[in-house]
């Protein structure tokens, strides 16, 4: 088994709200984060995929197809985007880095077909990152 | 839905690495320049890894700024700026980075109560980092 990760960049804004607390607890919980005009971040996107090389190609997927994909269903979506007002995950869930690697994981997952996806990693800032596996 | 959050921080200490079980010859031939009685110091960088369902609600593992406080209370301040040697903890054990790894998972799992802490991961500098994840398992 070998384990291939590429990386990618995107730039986005988002705010944290919860309908279901009290403009207080929304600002008690969220702090600055709970500001309703946004604030933004580069994020640092890692996706690791994993599988046997292919004795023909010697790879464990064909990394263009990856890097498209990535590009697609990811970065097409987010990038320069308020989080929050345009991408339909986070008109329910709030766009944290957990939810946003939550997010990826279920739009790249269901596409990869040569390798299983085996982590996606989201840096919100270099100090701030989350790994999602695909547990429930 | 399980997710892991990292959160990294900084601090500089130093440190003399030297066994009172060894002789001085033993000392100078086992941890080289990290014996010299005056020590040195580093720029650590720790990361802390925390595990948990995220919360359906907040959407988050756990608080950021509960994490902050409770690292920043238990850990940096006990030792930015610090000399290890001087803890208590290091009277008889080595301050190794492997050590301190140690030490400090043992205390961030003694104090967090708002996650399940999963790895403490420490940069001696660039060049060497250390990883302890207690009864988790091996680092992922």
């Amino acid at each position: 088994m070998v384990y291939l990760t590429r990386k990618a960049e995107f730039s986005a804004s988002h705010y944290y709200h919860s309908p279901e607390f009290t403009p207080e607890e929304n600002r008690r919980i969220f702090g600055k984060c709970n500001n309703p005009n946004g604030h933004g971040h580069n994020y640092t996107l890692e996706v690791t995929v994993k599988g046997e090389v292919d004795p023909r190609s010697g790879f464990v997927v064909d990394l263009k197809q990856l890097k498209e994909m990535m590009h697609r269903e990811v970065l097409d979506v987010m990038d320069h985007r308020f989080l929050n007002k345009e991408v339909p995950e986070f008109m329910t869930a709030i766009p944290t880095t957990e939810n946003i690697a939550i997010a990826v994981w279920q739009r790249l997952q269901p596409k990869l077909q040569q390798a299983q996806l085996h982590r996606v990693r989201v840096y919100e800032t270099p100090d701030l990152f989350v790994d999602f596996y695909g547990e429930k | 839905m399980k997710a892991h959050l990292t959160r990294r921080y900084l601090f500089s200490a130093s440190h003399r690495l030297h066994s009172p079980e060894m002789s001085v010859a033993e000392n100078l031939a086992t941890y080289g320049k990290c014996n010299n009685p005056h020590g040195h110091g580093h720029n650590y960088s720790l990361e802390v890894t925390v595990s948990g369902t995220v919360d359906t609600t907040t959407g988050m593992v756990c608080n950021l700024v509960d994490l902050d406080q409770c690292v920043e209370r238990e850990v940096l301040s006990r030792y930015h700026l610090e000399n290890l040697n001087t803890k208590k903890e290091f009277t008889v054990t080595v301050p190794t980075t492997e050590n301190l790894c140690i030490e400090i998972f043992e205390i961030l799992q003694r104090s967090l109560g708002h996650a399940h802490l999963e790895k403490v991961r420490l940069e001696e500098t660039m060049m060497n980092s250390f990883e302890y994840t207690g009864n988790n398992g091996p680092p992922r």
